[in-house]
């Protein structure tokens, strides 16, 4: 069962937190992720958060298909 | 929208698209790559990526649907629990119409049973504290994905000493059905893509034992087209070189090597895992979580006792066979004549994006 | 025509939720017993001429939602204008409404009130009248809360027979805007989710008679239950041609695009009540397009797609990608997804 968002944090309370994308905003729970900050990108399940997005990662993931779309553009 | 938009571009699609291509210039071989997760296939026919790929990609679905696996002896004890006068049944919207010996829990609900449809086992904490009086029953049925979700609601369920809630644990693990899968030997994978959402919970090691093992190469693969396409090229050339087969991580910006520690805590502290039997693969070792003793005051199967209707499968459905790839929807007798999406037999043909019921949709015969 | 057998079956939730399980009650129970001609013709409105002078176009519909309230409209706004609506797509000019009330006993007067004032509202800004109604109060458990029926009656515009018949190869089919606002504002309520989602709840007669003004419309429905899916599939089934759309061309907000990722639903399906997908000859797109956009409810008014040769029968999607799909036919309804 694999259905899930990012969603980007904006407010934490205890262990809950709610979370948005595009205007669409849900307390969610934060009990299966360790420590998260106002502004991480978290991928939501069901009501849950089970792990935060690595923008490193993801930037480092783009990037290489992004360079070879921007020479083949030239 | 961040995080998908960028993972949605067409021209870095399609450029993978033509990496792919240029790959199997000189390769005609069948190439089989197997997925084992519902929203994989999902989003495979969604973004409509095979239509772009060279027609010797064969996509194989497999076990990945928590539902469609799930045996009819399950669902048939969800019905007669749905039956019980101080009863709810609370269950994700997959399971709803996914029939049983005799019934489903659709139909049930438009009878005499109780059923309801939420979007998180949080819900079933608020709908027990509304209704003291009933025993509210969560249909636990998922992957790694789902288990420590459960876990966690039946930890709350503890602290906040809620009495009246249940969970009737069908949760499977995705490792053991890829084992068997090719253990079989009944159907020729080439490749896995393997579950991403499942990954973030497990990470990477338990696919290093099937990899080994099996010598067959194994991708974790996020959702997004770019995903797809990124992840069926890894696989492609890894194919195609020949070299030793490994596990490689397309989905690194949510999978960790490690997975979700705290996730992998919990499953263990609520789950044991057990034995367990799976539609078409019948009982696979060490396959399936059960509530642990300490934890048993939630475990519906300890404390709601009433008959099941002894278990039928239907004579003719082979969805078990077309669960593992090794039979395809219009092989099956049954298929388009007795089982279509409006009367569904088997599993196969309820979700929109079953092996059969997708069949369905192309009208392959 | 041989009986279906329906000892012991149980009417389902998915009966009514506009996809394949509802037009199989429809015709097996239904169509075939009441079998006449207009009615053969599954219209959104039945085409009478019972004295050959202007034709006229009658409709009903019956309006059960729960919740009563939500973002951008509510039971009784919806049962104006869903009927308008309904008049509207067969050319006509809307003109009279009845209306019937069953309502459940112990229902507060005060949301009663909040009903009819918004029902009111709703037909003076159509400018159309309800001209007859009755009022039935059941046992508390015998409804939920409220039902509204709603039937009406407009005047068919110059002779107009908009028909699936008229549709050729080469024809555009445009919308009015965003899709899949309404389902999700109603869902947004049921599933506990703050959103900036409103249903498009809206009477679509003057945006469709700015349309007329150009001829060259063939065909026109409001994709309501079902979605826009379900209208483009009704459209190419039993017929010698094909329906292309490009996802692309899909007018769908941000919010409602991330809302509906979340649930696991596809916007394609989710019900509209201020919309209409309209089927044009090739050489008027462009102007009937302009004077939609020149409307407030036809802003985002897009070509999202045309009738083709290939695919006969079918309607096929180009993906973001440039992939391809079919679009078919729900059986029920769509649930909120986990897999």
């Amino acid at each position: 069962m694999c259905l899930a968002i990012p969603m980007k944090l904006i407010k934490i309370e205890g262990n809950k937190g709610i979370v948005a994308l595009s205007g669409v905003k849900k307390e969610i729970s934060l009990n299966l992720l360790k420590e998260v900050e106002i502004g991480d990108y978290l991928i939501i399940h069901a009501g849950f958060a089970i792990e935060k997005l690595n923008e490193e990662e993801a930037n480092k993931t783009l990037a290489i298909w992004k360079e070879i779309a921007d020479i083949q553009k030239k | 929208m961040k995080y998908i938009t960028e993972y949605r571009n067409k021209s870095l699609a399609l450029k993978i698209v033509d990496k792919i291509n240029s790959t199997l210039k000189e390769y005609k071989e069948k190439i089989s790559l197997m997925e084992v997760c519902g929203t994989h296939t999902h989003s495979i026919f969604r973004s409509g990526i095979m239509s772009l790929l060279p027609e010797n990609i064969e996509h194989l679905s497999g076990p990945g649907c928590p539902v469609c696996v799930t045996p009819n002896k399950y669902i048939d004890t969800a019905i007669a629990y749905s039956r019980l006068p101080d009863t709810i049944i609370t269950t994700f919207g997959d399971m709803i119409k996914v029939p049983g010996s005799t019934s489903s829990l659709e139909k049930e609900k438009a009878s005499v049973g109780t059923v309801r449809i939420i979007y998180s086992p949080l819900e079933s904490l608020e709908i027990a504290k509304n209704n003291p009086d009933k025993k509210i029953v969560f249909l636990g049925v998922g992957f790694e994905t789902t288990a420590p979700l459960v876990a966690s609601t039946i930890l709350s369920a503890k602290d906040e000493n809620i009495n009246n809630f249940f969970v009737l644990s069908g949760h499977k693990l995705i490792p053991p059905a890829m084992t068997a899968l090719l253990e079989s030997k009944e159907i020729k994978i080439d490749g896995f893509i393997c579950p991403g959402h499942v990954s973030v919970i497990i990470g990477e090691k338990p696919y290093y034992p099937i990899v080994e093992k099996f010598g067959i190469p194994c991708v974790i693969v996020g959702f997004e087209p770019f995903d797809l396409l990124k992840g069926i090229e890894m696989l492609i050339k890894q194919i195609t070189e020949k070299k030793k087969p490994s596990l490689e991580n397309q989905y690194k910006r949510a999978v960790r090597k490690e997975g979700n520690e705290k996730a992998l805590s919990l499953i263990d502290k609520v789950f044991e895992i057990k034995d367990s039997p799976w539609r078409g693969l019948g009982v696979l070792p060490k396959s399936g979580l059960y509530i642990k003793e300490t934890y048993s005051d939630f475990d519906a199967e300890k404390h709601i006792k009433c008959q099941v209707e002894k278990t039928k499968e239907h004579p003719g459905c082979i969805c078990g066979k077309v669960l593992c790839g090794t039979k395809k929807p219009y092989e099956c007798k049954l298929y388009g004549k007795a089982c279509t999406p409006e009367n569904p037999i088997g599993p196969c043909m309820v979700s929109s994006e079953g092996t059969c019921a997708a069949y369905y949709k192309f009208k392959k015969r | 025509m041989k009986k279906k057998n329906i000892k012991n079956k149980k009417i389902l939730l998915s009966h009514g939720s506009g996809g394949i399980a509802m037009s199989s009650l429809i015709k097996e129970l239904m169509l075939d017993k009441f079998d006449n001609p207009v009615l053969n013709e599954l219209t959104d409105s039945a085409v009478l001429n019972p004295s050959g002078e202007k034709k006229i176009c009658f409709t009903t519909d019956s309006y059960v939602i729960n919740p009563l309230f939500f973002p951008g409209g509510d039971i009784g706004a919806l049962a104006i204008n869903g009927t308008i609506n309904d008049l509207a797509v067969m050319g006509a000019k809307p003109l009279y409404l009845s209306c019937s009330f069953i309502i459940e006993e112990g229902l507060d007067m005060d949301i009663l009130d909040k009903i009819t004032t918004s029902m009111a509202k709703a037909s003076q800004s159509a400018n159309v009248k309800i001209v007859t109604g009755d009022t039935k109060v059941v046992e508390k458990g015998n409804a939920d809360q409220i039902f509204i029926n709603t039937s009406g009656i407009g005047i068919l515009q110059k002779n107009i027979i908009l028909s699936k018949n008229n549709i050729q190869i080469g024809d555009k089919i445009l919308i009015n805007g965003e899709i899949g606002a309404h389902g999700l504002a109603v869902m947004s309520k049921r599933e506990n989710f703050d959103t900036d989602i409103k249903s498009d709840c809206a009477p679509l007669w003057f945006l469709i008679e700015s349309m007329l003004s150009v001829e060259g419309i063939k065909f026109m429905r409001d994709p309501t239950r079902g979605g826009v899916a379900t209208v483009l599939c009704e459209i190419a089934e039993n017929s010698d041609f094909g329906i292309k759309i490009n996802e692309k061309k899909l007018p769908i907000h941000d919010n409602v695009s991330s809302f509906s990722e979340i649930l696991g639903l596809d916007p394609l399906y989710i019900a509209n009540e201020g919309k209409v997908v309209a089927v044009v000859t090739k050489d008027k797109a462009s102007s009937i397009l302009a004077n939609m956009q020149k409307h407030p409810l036809g802003k985002e008014s897009s070509i999202i797609g045309e009738i083709v040769g290939e695919n006969k029968g079918k309607v096929v999607l180009e993906t973001i990608i440039g992939g391809k799909r079919i679009i078919d036919r729900l059986v029920g309804d769509q649930l909120p997804r986990i897999c």
